[in-house]
């Protein structure tokens, strides 16, 4: 394995014109481009989510304070949730999915890029789409804007009886198109992994990396698939006299929760398995060791994935299902509680005999380890139905979902931008700064989502835009919303790093972590062709062989 | 053990003693059968979550502390350790067990509150939500009435479960009154049914727990729990027509001759309309606007002029009357009794 490279005709590239480096980026079909650009686009969504948060944590922080309106609310809490989900966690995924994917399995490229560019520019526009509703969809009625309805939008609230203007279109319209986007990369990265692996590298020799994308790109299918159906019904309803989701000509609000929870469940794994994979590819690295019991992982995941498709209607315990349903919900509700603990032991043992080092990146993992134990259970003690009866629609909720999305996804994303960071800038990020930033974010995380699941236990529902004073909700409200500004610190001390390590950062070299995967053996920045000649594998550590050749991974696997 | 558990999750045994409650709406407090049952579940998922807890958290911080690499570390790769078939096959079927126990409790307690026969001498109500107030009606006594519930309370001589039949004139909505039941949600063309007997006398809150629309935050739920005999005298309070003088007042004209009549009832009167709460009884309830405000003349007559004062978003129009009519029109509400 060569892990030199040909001349990149980088003296042309530097001299061109800012409108011709421009439309390189826009007119791209590489992948790393093209992944580099997803990842950029959720930044400034994240961005846009974490402000519309900031607003609605502001406007709890005591017992009927007037800092917006309900109208104004209500928007935020839409908006916060399709945002957070559709343009930043699923893009961020996809990008580096994108960009690390074809480099781990010894690829040039993924197997369609033009499609790979199709996929970005669809779920791109999707995004400005949502947003286009603050100017465009007042519509003929003067009614509101932005879309009001919550990211679940429940039948019929979203009936033109209920959403007049357009807004709700927007948000249909929405997820219509970056559902398209999705579909299009799930199925982009099902072909490059099944198509495109170099030499020698079967499929029980990819790096977990590539599995877990793997999985999460079948659900992909699967999930946005009923979603995207279940938009065009609504339209339907909308527009063209359907009665799907009219109560009042004797259609069903409980099917469109159906629908939507078919998607939504299954999207919770879509968001998290790529965390998994973060995780297992950072874990072993920070600990020396390879990943423990690596058939088991993918088995775990491949029934994580199976058992995802059957658990949607925990999330309509309290919609009057039959006892028989609750029951069959609870039992399949549990069943993913044992993968899911397998995977945590898993890197426990990974850990276990190892020699970790608390670089940045590994901080975010064990955090992540922590965090997603605790939200593991809770979500155990919300599939116990009659318990859920209790806390479904409250801020214990709240509490859990974040603590999944921000304390497991958002922390190993953290994870994973400070590994890579190296490779795909070709420079080293600020230790001392992401140190910061993690302590600065971990405070932050802890008071607010914490402190979040007391309220929900007091009885404090979710989606409300003030709340009575004297239920015992006003401390703990205080102090998630005094947690809120410490992670917004931590996000500005991230940003800069990446910015200030960016222009001044040292340079990283091909392979700063001593890691093993393929990624690591090509340049940094990788040209674009990625490697000189296409690598050869035996084990799942290509690289382990390399600079163990008396100790090589593949006698033993 | 319970004790234990009640001080994992967060705030000392206070947090489940009913007569203390940190909350009126304490779902650790509760105060009739179904709300215990959960309890009882959920104090069990709370001991066999809290020991998952303890014992993988002490593991991770054990092999975060123990592995760490030392100062003195020789450069040395550590052993390489690819997994174990025994450990794995360990750390399923054990997870397996305690998923089935788990599972077999929830069960039980699913049968128990679900499965419930209808009791001969329960309450029936009919509780129907509307963006953003309740509607509620006794068909069996010949009582309606608006955002207050009133029950009687019931114990082990004399049980009087109430039953209530959950039905949405709009959106959806959801019934929660933590320290009673757990919530159910009220579903455009898709009845639900729920039941509680609540234990103690007193004044139960809660609040819509489905978001339904603007001022989803304040469609509150007041649950008067009573003595039987005084809930009978309340039932026959509430079943007389609006005790109103013979001379129609000048507020009754105004209600009469304006859009009031269009949302509400005043049984006896020619006001029939069905989209806003009976106002027959309207003295007789403490709040108005769903709980929203105390039922003073003062805030009556806010209510009237300026519903976004009290209740932005809500469905009450401001009625754009002068200061006599506004006053006289309050006057009149104050007599109905």
């Amino acid at each position: 394995m060569s892990t030199e490279s040909i001349a990149w005709p980088s003296a042309t590239a530097e001299s061109r014109s800012f409108v011709d480096r421009l439309h390189d980026w826009i007119a791209t079909v590489d992948h790393k481009r093209l992944g580099l650009l997803y990842i950029a686009y959720a930044l400034v969504f994240l961005l846009i989510g974490g402000i519309e948060a900031i607003l609605m944590r502001i406007q709890l922080i005591r017992p009927h304070n007037n800092f917006v309106s309900p109208q104004v609310f209500n928007r935020l809490f839409t908006m916060h949730g399709t945002t957070m989900i559709f343009f930043v966690v699923m893009p961020v995924m996809f990008g580096f999915a994108n960009y690390l994917v074809p480099l781990m399995i010894g690829a040039r490229d993924m197997a369609f890029p033009r499609l790979n560019a199709f996929s970005f520019w669809m779920t791109a526009f999707g995004g400005l789409l949502l947003y286009f509703s603050l100017v465009g969809a007042n519509g003929l009625y003067g009614a509101g804007n932005a879309p009001d309805v919550g990211w679940f939008a429940y039948a019929p609230l979203t009936s033109q009886t209920f959403s007049l203007g357009h807004s709700t279109d927007f948000w249909t319209l929405a997820l219509l198109v970056s559902g398209f986007g999705s579909i299009g990369t799930a199925i982009n990265i099902i072909a490059t992994i099944l198509c495109m692996r170099c030499s020698g590298m079967t499929l029980s020799k990819m790096p977990l990396f590539a599995w877990l994308n793997l999985i999460m790109a079948g659900l992909v299918i699967l999930a946005v698939s009923p979603l995207t159906a279940a938009q065009i019904m609504l339209l339907i309803d909308r527009y063209l006299g359907g009665h799907f989701f009219d109560t009042q000509a004797g259609g069903s609000a409980v099917i469109w929760m159906h629908f939507f929870w078919v998607f939504g469940h299954p999207e919770v794994y879509v968001l998290v398995i790529p965390a998994f994979a973060f995780a297992s590819e950072i874990i072993p690295v920070f600990s020396r060791k390879p990943i423990f019991g690596y058939p088991v992982m993918v088995g775990a995941t491949v029934a994580i994935g199976f058992i995802s498709m059957s658990v949607w209607a925990h999330h309509m315990f309290t919609v009057g299902m039959s006892p028989a349903a609750n029951t069959f919900f609870v039992i399949s509700t549990m069943a993913i509680a044992v993968p899911t603990g397998i995977k945590i032991f898993n890197w426990l043992a990974t850990m276990w005999g190892g020699k970790i080092e608390f670089k940045t990146p590994m901080l975010f993992c064990i955090a992540f380890l922590f965090q997603f134990l605790i939200a593991g259970l809770t979500g155990v003690m919300q599939a116990a139905a009659p318990f859920d009866w209790q806390l479904g629609n409250s801020y214990f909720v709240v509490a859990h979902f974040h603590y999944v999305i921000v304390g497991g996804i958002l922390f190993t994303l953290f994870a994973a931008f400070y590994y890579w960071f190296p490779k795909m800038s070709g420079k080293m990020y600020s230790e001392t700064l992401g140190k910061l930033h993690f302590w600065l974010f971990l405070i932050g995380f802890h008071l607010t989502f914490d402190f979040m699941h007391i309220p929900g236990l007091l009885g404090m529902p979710r989606r409300i835009y003030t709340y009575e004073p004297g239920r015992g909700w006003d401390t703990w409200n205080f102090i998630v919303t005094i947690g809120v500004f410490f992670q917004a610190a931590g996000i500005l001390v991230f940003l800069g790093n990446l910015l200030w390590s960016y222009f001044r950062g040292k340079s990283a070299g091909s392979d700063p972590w001593d890691a093993w995967t393929l990624e690591w053996s090509t340049n940094s920045p990788p040209p674009a062709y990625n490697f000189y000649t296409i690598p050869t594998v035996q084990s799942r550590r290509p690289l382990w062989d390399l600079k163990h050749p008396d100790d090589p991974d593949w006698k033993y696997e | 053990m319970s004790r234990l558990v009640v001080w994992i999750c967060g705030s000392g045994a206070a947090f489940a003693d009913a007569a203390q409650p940190l909350s009126p709406t304490n779902i650790f407090a509760p105060a009739s059968t179904p709300a215990k049952s959960i309890f009882g579940l959920s104090l069990l998922v709370l001991a066999v979550t809290g020991a998952i807890f303890l014992i993988v958290f002490s593991l991770l911080l054990y092999s975060v502390v123990k592995f760490r690499k030392r100062k003195s570390d020789d450069g040395r790769e550590p052993p390489q350790v690819y997994g174990s078939n025994q450990v794995e096959l360990a750390w399923t079927v054990i997870p397996v067990l305690i998923v089935l126990a788990l599972f077999m409790a929830t069960a039980r307690v699913i049968a128990s509150v679900q499965g419930i026969a209808r009791s001969d001498n329960a309450i029936e109500v009919i509780a129907i939500g509307h963006q953003f107030w309740w509607e509620y009606r006794y068909p069996a006594l010949g009582v309606v009435t608006a955002n207050e519930l009133h029950v009687p309370v019931s114990d082990d001589n004399h049980p009087t479960p109430t039953s209530i039949t959950l039905l949405s004139a709009d959106t959806d909505h959801s019934f929660w009154v933590p320290r009673l039941a757990g919530k159910t949600d009220l579903i455009p063309n898709h009845p639900n049914s729920m039941w509680f007997d609540p234990h103690q006398v007193g004044v139960y809150l809660g609040q819509c727990a489905q978001y339904c629309g603007t001022q989803h935050a304040k469609m509150l739920l007041r649950v008067y729990v009573q003595p039987r005999d005084e809930f009978d005298r309340w039932v026959h309070e509430q079943s007389q027509p609006s005790q109103i003088g013979d001379n129609t007042s000048a507020g009754e004209r105004i209600f009469e001759s304006t859009a009031c009549i269009n949302c509400h009832t005043v049984a006896g009167t020619v006001a029939h309309g069905r989209f806003g709460p009976d106002l027959t009884h309207l003295m007789s309830r403490e709040t108005i606007a769903a709980g929203a405000a105390p039922n003073t003349p003062e805030n009556l007559r806010l209510w009237i002029r300026k519903p976004d004062a009290i209740k932005p978003g809500s469905l009450m129009p401001a009625m754009q009357l002068n200061e006599q009519e506004l006053d006289a029109l309050t006057a009149y509400l104050e007599t109905l009794r």
